[in-house]
Order: C-alpha cells, then sequence, then structure tokens
C-alpha cells in the first residue's frame, strides 16, 4: 500500500472522530489518486459510521391512545413500549441485535446449580434519574409489581414460575423458580417488567424516574412524549432530545417524514413504498422480525380435532401467494413452526409445507373425508390482511376439494370474541425471543394463550426438560424435537414471518437493525444518532 | 318578562331537559357496545384473571342502572368521573374526565375559531356578492370553487394541501402537533392547513345559503318598492334584504360551527389534531366509558347551544316572532 494511502486509512478512521475536517480529507484523498467526488463520498460514509452526540430527534409512531399511562403493567403497543420502555427504562438483561441476551442493569447474572434458581448481580455505580443508586429492593418491587393475585400485568402469567424473589447482600437478588427454567435471563429482559423505585413498598412508576438513556419529559398521552437524554446513563445515548408522536394515519406519517418534521416513522405503507423509495431523503429499513401471522385451529373441535384434516389444510395454502399478494413480498412464508429462523435452536422442519393440493387431497383421504366445508372466521383487527389472506386461502383450498367458508368477523371486540373462542380464526404473535417463551405461552397445556387448546404429552414433557437442561446440544435436540411435533401435529398455520418496514431520514445512522421488537428492539432512541 | 328572555329562558330549559334525554341515549348505546374496557386496553394480552382484576377495580360489575346514576348525579356536581384509565393507579395519579376533555376541548376551541374567523366573514362576503353580480361570471366562479370543495371529501383536500404546501412547497407544516407552551404565532402556523381545509369545506354551505336567502327576498314586493324608489342596488341588499335574510343564515351558520367542532375528527387524524374528536374516537375504541359520555356530552351541549343562538337571532331578527299575538 503506498504511503498515501496508508494515510487516508488512517484519515478515515479520525474523520468518524470528528479529528479530520472535510477539506483536510478530501486533500488527502486527492493526493492518494482519487477523484474529488470519490473523496466526498469517502468522507461522508466516514463521518456516519461512528455514532456522535447531540439533535432533537423526532419519531412518528403508529400506536397510541389517550388510556396509556406509564405503568409498565400495560404498554400495549408501540406508543408506550418505545419510548418508556425502550427509551427510558432498562431491564435487568437486554437481547442485543443478533439475539443474544446481556446483561443490562445487572452486571452479572448466573443460575444456581439447577437452572431453578438465579442470581442477578447489580451494576456496580448504577442510579436512577434522581441519583438514587438501584438496590435489590427495586429490583423486587419491579418484579412484584406484576405478581400477586389483583396484578392487571400482562407480564402477570409470565412471572407465574417466579416462587420467590430475595435480596441477598447489597448488590444481589435472588430469584426462586418453581421448576427450572434455562432461559430466565430472557424474561428478564421482557419490556413489561423494567426496573423501577421503589417507594413506600410499591413500584413508584407514576413519578417516570427510571434508569434508562432518557429522562420522562413531558407526555400527553395519545398524542406524545418528549424525552431528554439522561446525563448519568450507563451506556451511551446520542441524542439530546427525542419526541415520539402519535400518528395513525399512515399517509399523515409519511407526509411529515418526506418533509422534513419527522426523522422516523414506523410501519410505513407498503402501497406506495416504491414511490417512498423514490425520496433521495428516505431509507427504508426493513427487518425479519420474530412476529408471524397464524390461522389457529382449535385442535380438541371437529374436525380439526383429526391431525389429518390439520395437515391437508396445512397444504392446501399457497404461502407464497399470500405473501406476494397481501404483504406485497414483505413478509417471509412461515412452515408451520413458530419459530422465527433468526431465534436459537430454530429448525426449518421437513417436509416443507409448500402448496401442494394432491397431498392435501391424500390427507383429506386419509382422514376419510372427500371434501371438507369448515369456517375460518377472520378479521384486519388479528392482523392486517387477514381477510384478504383468508379469501386467498379459500381459493388455494378449492382445488383440494376443502371448502372454506370466509366469515368476516367485525374488528371491534375480536379479540374478546373470536379469538380462542371460534374454532378457526386468525391471529398475530409479536413472537418470542426463546423457543421455552413462545411455547410456553401459546402451545404448552393450559396456557392462557393456548390458542390450539393444544396438549400433547411429549410436547409438555419436553417443553420442561427443556428448561431445565444447561446442556446446549441436548437442547438443541429438545427443541427441534418440539418444532417438528408443532409442525406435524400442531393446530396452527403459520401463515408467515412479518417484516417491520420503517422508513427513516438520511440523517440518522444506526448498526445493525434488532428484529425481537419494532423499532430496532423499542431501543431506537438509544442505539441510532444523527450521522 | 321581557318576551327575548322569556324565549331565552325558555330554550335553555328545553336544552337542559333535551342533554338529559341524550344522556341516558348515550349510556344506553354505551351498554350495547360490545367488548369492554379490560380487554380493549389489555388486548391480546387480556387473560381472565387480569380482566376480573380490572373489572372489580373500575366497577364494572354494578349495573348499567346503577352506574348511570352515579355518573349523571356526578355530572350535577360538575364531576365527570375518572378516565378508566386512571384504574391501577395509586392515590394522587387519577385521570379525570374534565381534565382529560378540558385541553382539547381548548384545542378543538382553537381551531374551530380560526376557521370560523376566516370562513364566516369570507362567506357571508362572497354570499351578498354572489346574489348583487347574480348569473355574472363571478357568480358562477364562486359556486363552482365553493361546489367543488364541499364535494371533495375532507381528507382529500388535506392531503392535496399537505402535498402542496408542505411537501412540494414547504411554507406550512403537516403535523399540527401543538402543544401547551407553544407561542401563539407558531400554534397559528402549525394550524394554518388544518384551518385552511376547514374554511373550504365550510364556506360553500354558508355562502350558498346566505346568496339563496338574499335572492329569495329579492323577488318581495317591498324589495321592488326600494328600488322604485331609487336606492342603490347595494342599499337594497344591505339595509332592506339582509334584516330579514338574517334568520336562515344564522341556523346555516350555527350549523356549521357545530360542524367544526364536533365534526372534524377527520381533519383531526389527518394532521395529528390533538382535538376533542380523536379523543372521543380513541375513547370509544378503547372503550375508555366515562370519557365517551363525557365527550358525548359536550357534543350535546354544543350542538343545543349553538342552536339556541341561532334561534334567539332569528327571533330578536324578526318582529313578528319578537311580539306574538
Amino acid at each position: 500500500m503506498s504511503e498515501s494511502m496508508e494515510k487516508l486509512k488512517l484519515a478515515e478512521k479520525l474523520v468518524g472522530r470528528g479529528k479530520v475536517s472535510r477539506r483536510q480529507f478530501v486533500q488527502l484523498a486527492l493526493a492518494a489518486g482519487l477523484t474529488a467526488g470519490a473523496a466526498e463520498t469517502m468522507f461522508v460514509k466516514a463521518a456516519r459510521a461512528e455514532p456522535k452526540k447531540g439533535g432533537f430527534a423526532k419519531f412518528g409512531l403508529a400506536h397510541g391512545a389517550t388510556t396509556d399511562s406509564l405503568d409498565p403493567a400495560g404498554y400495549p403497543d408501540t406508543a408506550t413500549q418505545i419510548p418508556f420502555a425502550g427509551a427510558m427504562s432498562n431491564n435487568l438483561t437486554e437481547v442485543d441485535a443478533d439475539g443474544n441476551i446481556h446483561p443490562d442493569v445487572a452486571e452479572s447474572f448466573e443460575p444456581g446449580d439447577d437452572a431453578a434458581t438465579w442470581v442477578f448481580k447489580i451494576r456496580n455505580g448504577i442510579t436512577f434519574h434522581n441519583g438514587k443508586g438501584v438496590t435489590p429492593e427495586d429490583v423486587i418491587i419491579s418484579f412484584q409489581h406484576h405478581m400477586g393475585p389483583d396484578s392487571k400485568s400482562a407480564a402477570k402469567s409470565l412471572l407465574a414460575d417466579v416462587k420467590e424473589i430475595k435480596a441477598d447482600g447489597k448488590d444481589q437478588v435472588v430469584f426462586t423458580l418453581t421448576g427450572a427454567n434455562a432461559d430466565f435471563p430472557y424474561v428478564a429482559s421482557e419490556y413489561h417488567i423494567p426496573i423501577m423505585p421503589a417507594k413506600d413498598g410499591k413500584a413508584d412508576w407514576q413519578s417516570g424516574v427510571r434508569t434508562g438513556a432518557y429522562v420522562y419529559g413531558e407526555y400527553e398521552p395519545g398524542v406524545r412524549a418528549h424525552l431528554t437524554r439522561n446525563p448519568n446513563y450507563h451506556k451511551t445515548a446520542w441524542f439530546d432530545e427525542v419526541e415520539f408522536l402519535t400518528i395513525p394515519d399512515v399517509t399523515a406519517r409519511t407526509a411529515a417524514l418526506t418533509a422534513g418534521q419527522l426523522h422516523w416513522i414506523s410501519r410505513a405503507d407498503l402501497k406506495t413504498l416504491n414511490l417512498l423509495k423514490r425520496d433521495p431523503n428516505v431509507n427504508i429499513d426493513e427487518v425479519t422480525g420474530l412476529g408471524h401471522y397464524t390461522f389457529p385451529m382449535l385442535v380438541d373441535a371437529a374436525p380439526f380435532d383429526n391431525v389429518d384434516v390439520r395437515t391437508a389444510l396445512k397444504y392446501a395454502i399457497n404461502r407464497q401467494d399470500i405473501v406476494d399478494k397481501v404483504f406485497l413480498g414483505h413478509a417471509a412464508p412461515g412452515n408451520d413452526n413458530p419459530i422465527a429462523p433468526s431465534v436459537k435452536f430454530a429448525i426449518d422442519p421437513e417436509p416443507k409445507h409448500t402448496y401442494d393440493p394432491e397431498k392435501a387431497k391424500f390427507h383429506l383421504k386419509k382422514a376419510g373425508m372427500e371434501n371438507l366445508k369448515v369456517n375460518l372466521s377472520v378479521a384486519d383487527a388479528a392482523f392486517n390482511g387477514a381477510v384478504d389472506a383468508a379469501v386467498l386461502y379459500q381459493q388455494h383450498a378449492k382445488a383440494a376439494g376443502i371448502d372454506i367458508n370466509v366469515v368476516r368477523e367485525p374488528n371491534d371486540g375480536y379479540w374478546d370474541n373470536v379469538w380462542l373462542k371460534k374454532p378457526w380464526c386468525a391471529s398475530y404473535w409479536g413472537g418470542r425471543p426463546t423457543c421455552d417463551w413462545m411455547f410456553t405461552t401459546t402451545y404448552a397445556k393450559g396456557a392462557a394463550w393456548n390458542e390450539t387448546n393444544f396438549a400433547h404429552p411429549r410436547f409438555n414433557e419436553l417443553l420442561i426438560q427443556g428448561r431445565a437442561e444447561t446442556d446446549e446440544k441436548k437442547r438443541a435436540a429438545i427443541y427441534a424435537e418440539m418444532q417438528q411435533i408443532q409442525h406435524d401435529e400442531g393446530g396452527a398455520i403459520v401463515l408467515v414471518f412479518n417484516n417491520y418496514v420503517d422508513a427513516s431520514s438520511k440523517k440518522l445512522a444506526h448498526g445493525k437493525i434488532a428484529g425481537n421488537w419494532e423499532g430496532d428492539g423499542f431501543k431506537i432512541a438509544e442505539r441510532w444518532w444523527f450521522a | 318578562m321581557n318576551p327575548v328572555l322569556r324565549t331565552i329562558l325558555q330554550r335553555l330549559g328545553l336544552g337542559i331537559a333535551t342533554l338529559f334525554v341524550v344522556s341516558i341515549i348515550i349510556s344506553l348505546t354505551i351498554e350495547m357496545l360490545p367488548g369492554d374496557f379490560a380487554r380493549a386496553v389489555l388486548g391480546q394480552s387480556a387473560t381472565p384473571e387480569t380482566v376480573a382484576a380490572f373489572q372489580r377495580e373500575i366497577g364494572l360489575d354494578r349495573s348499567p342502572v346503577v352506574r348511570y346514576f352515579n355518573w349523571i348525579s356526578g355530572v350535577l356536581r360538575g364531576d365527570f368521573g375518572e378516565s378508566y384509565a386512571s384504574a391501577g393507579s395509586l392515590a394522587g395519579h387519577r385521570r379525570l374526565v374534565a381534565e382529560m376533555i378540558g385541553p382539547r376541548l381548548l384545542n378543538t376551541l382553537f381551531l374551530a375559531g380560526a376557521a370560523a374567523l376566516i370562513a364566516v366573514p369570507l362567506s357571508l362576503f362572497l354570499g351578498f356578492m354572489a346574489a348583487l353580480y347574480r348569473n355574472s361570471f363571478f357568480d358562477r366562479a364562486v359556486n363552482v370553487v365553493s361546489l367543488t370543495s364541499i364535494s371533495s371529501p375532507e381528507f382529500f383536500l388535506a392531503y392535496i394541501l399537505i402535498m402542496f404546501l408542505a411537501v412540494k412547497f414547504p411554507i406550512f407544516v403537516s403535523l399540527a402537533s401543538i402543544t401547551p407552551n407553544m407561542p401563539f404565532l407558531d400554534r397559528l402556523h402549525a394550524i394554518a392547513l388544518p384551518t385552511l381545509t376547514l374554511v373550504l369545506v365550510i364556506v360553500a354551505h354558508m355562502m350558498r345559503m346566505t346568496r339563496a336567502a338574499i335572492i329569495n327576498l329579492l323577488a318581495s314586493p317591498y324589495i321592488e318598492m326600494s328600488r322604485l324608489k331609487g336606492a342603490r342596488p347595494m342599499q337594497v341588499i344591505l339595509r332592506h334584504a339582509l334584516p330579514n335574510a338574517w334568520a336562515p343564515i344564522a341556523n346555516v351558520i350555527a350549523l356549521n360551527l357545530a360542524y367544526l367542532v364536533v365534526g372534524v375528527v377527520v381533519v383531526e387524524v389527518v394532521f395529528t389534531y390533538p382535538g376533542i374528536g380523536q379523543l372521543m374516537v380513541d375513547a370509544v375504541s378503547k372503550r375508555d366509558l366515562p370519557v365517551v359520555q363525557g365527550c358525548a356530552l359536550v357534543f350535546a351541549g354544543t350542538y343545543i347551544l349553538l342552536n339556541l343562538l341561532a334561534d334567539i337571532v332569528t327571533i330578536v331578527s324578526n318582529p313578528r316572532l319578537l311580539h306574538p299575538r
């Protein structure tokens, strides 16, 4: 390498840290034989690569209601999840963009002998926004906020296995579980369980005092939240100020982004995405998440109690066609395995369930039927495009002699009156970062959200085994078998894994975007910066 | 007793009775809504235990009649109750319906006021001129433009305005998200586009009514008389026709003002304006019934009050109604 090239390489690094000016850099680049245009591009790229502090970032969110509150027992959608769980708070642990678990408020964590006890050591010197140090009591109270008979928390069933939490010394908290759970650190990262200060024996969620990257400022529920950077944050946050606006109308979000009033919007309009792509100031960020759409059948209701009927229905759907037509390509077809490919221990079970009317007919015959007539209850409340997907499915299934009657249900009260009640409906899962978590919430016998009433003895046995197993290889084998069972015998038709399609201003820069939750794992305010 | 005062009192009494009936209808309608708050708030996360805990706390386990009387007696004392969103809160962090509606109503009145300040004089002026120069090019042009704007849906007008005045030529902003401590001029700038949209939507109605009312009168014998005695056309309209035209004009203005307060939710959504319409839609979808009831009552009150004003104008401007025999 020539001397001038070496100099240029060095300068590139320095640019990122703001040590070399544009003029100096371009001079060096010209000396190294680059054209002026190439030098300019190189400078911009180098300057963007390294995060730097400053700026007021504005985010447009698709959700929000006046009933929202700071209480983490709620946090129903991104309007609370991104500002309060993501930007303002921390959990004991955090999931990174690659799906690995890291300590956050905790400095370290380790299991007891049998993974039924977990010891979390609180990070040395970590403080709340009001300057108070985080104590074991705060951690205990923050978890207990979601537990107990009067809890209205969405995390209540998640923490049902926690038998006892107690302090050990000044900086350790010990969790005792009713059974082993090797994935408990992942549970601790759940966005409903941020660490809050204790006040009079209760969790103080009202003050908005947390440990996170941004300090609580102004909040009008269902309208906007404004936060400022926490100067004493134990990690680094880049923006000086952040504002989150609730903008349910997608056209309004898009217009505000293109007019430069916002820097990032969630859920870009897929129908006009190609038009938005043409805007020179806008980036489209697309990540395949853990979230997926399903058509769950109640396996204890006729005719779905026959496994061959279920298999026939799994072969009678053309998922690729639905991906192309309903989701306009912004989704990945499912294979009746609810575990997303990016989750640890995920497999792609064989035989792959692709559209095959002949196989569907074969299984139908095996079930002793020539024809099948079933109702599929759907509404767009389950997921956007559920009705369209069901109608396409109806057409696909005709070739296999299956007559699907698509019943349009009202959006209002869908989760209340249709889901878990009608034998076959449409559903949506935000996805969970571990196999155990996903299976425990949705497919374990007796789980409150077991949307298929699946009660498979071997499956449930494996579920318990998997939790106690700390040997990675054995765990992999256990979860592979469970996924195979879901694929072969489960009641859920896993339609697609949906992509998070967001749009951002080119002024923003970021690292790898996490797919575990929307908005870079809810942490967009902490992880992104102004280039 | 002064006949005007008596009429006003009569109307006020009737208005209060109407409000009472409306309150019963609101409560009945709400009872008929499927779904409930706990499930709507928790969404898919609603488990039977959490739902039960919520219902106990907000008193949904009591009978609808008891709840109605609790609510209405509170309203009579000026207490609109507490949003269901306070469920789960500790003391000192309650969310009162009045506190939720108050700022939103002020925002709505601000937008409605700005739109009315432009639209009412503008449409009256255009109406007079159109009547004065009936069937001229001016008359036809005003009619065509205003009818076109009233015939397009509000959101379409709004998007067109956004495209030209916010995205292509960034004179105004498309997000009308005003905040409590924003300077007055910034606020006006922020609400420029929603105001313009609303003006376009309501001008035609008032303008056409003004024009029609005046033209209607222009055919009457006493106007003919004033013409014959040599009054100028402008004078004929202002001195002779207008006093008799006030009644229908006042009614249509009242109707449009009421619309500006209660019917602009689409415009609010498109421009992300934190008004009372969005609050109510939000509350309905979350089944936050106290807030729905509060908003509905405010809306009903607005209609009744504005109609009362229109009636009074009608009566005062018409001696035959003022001194009935």
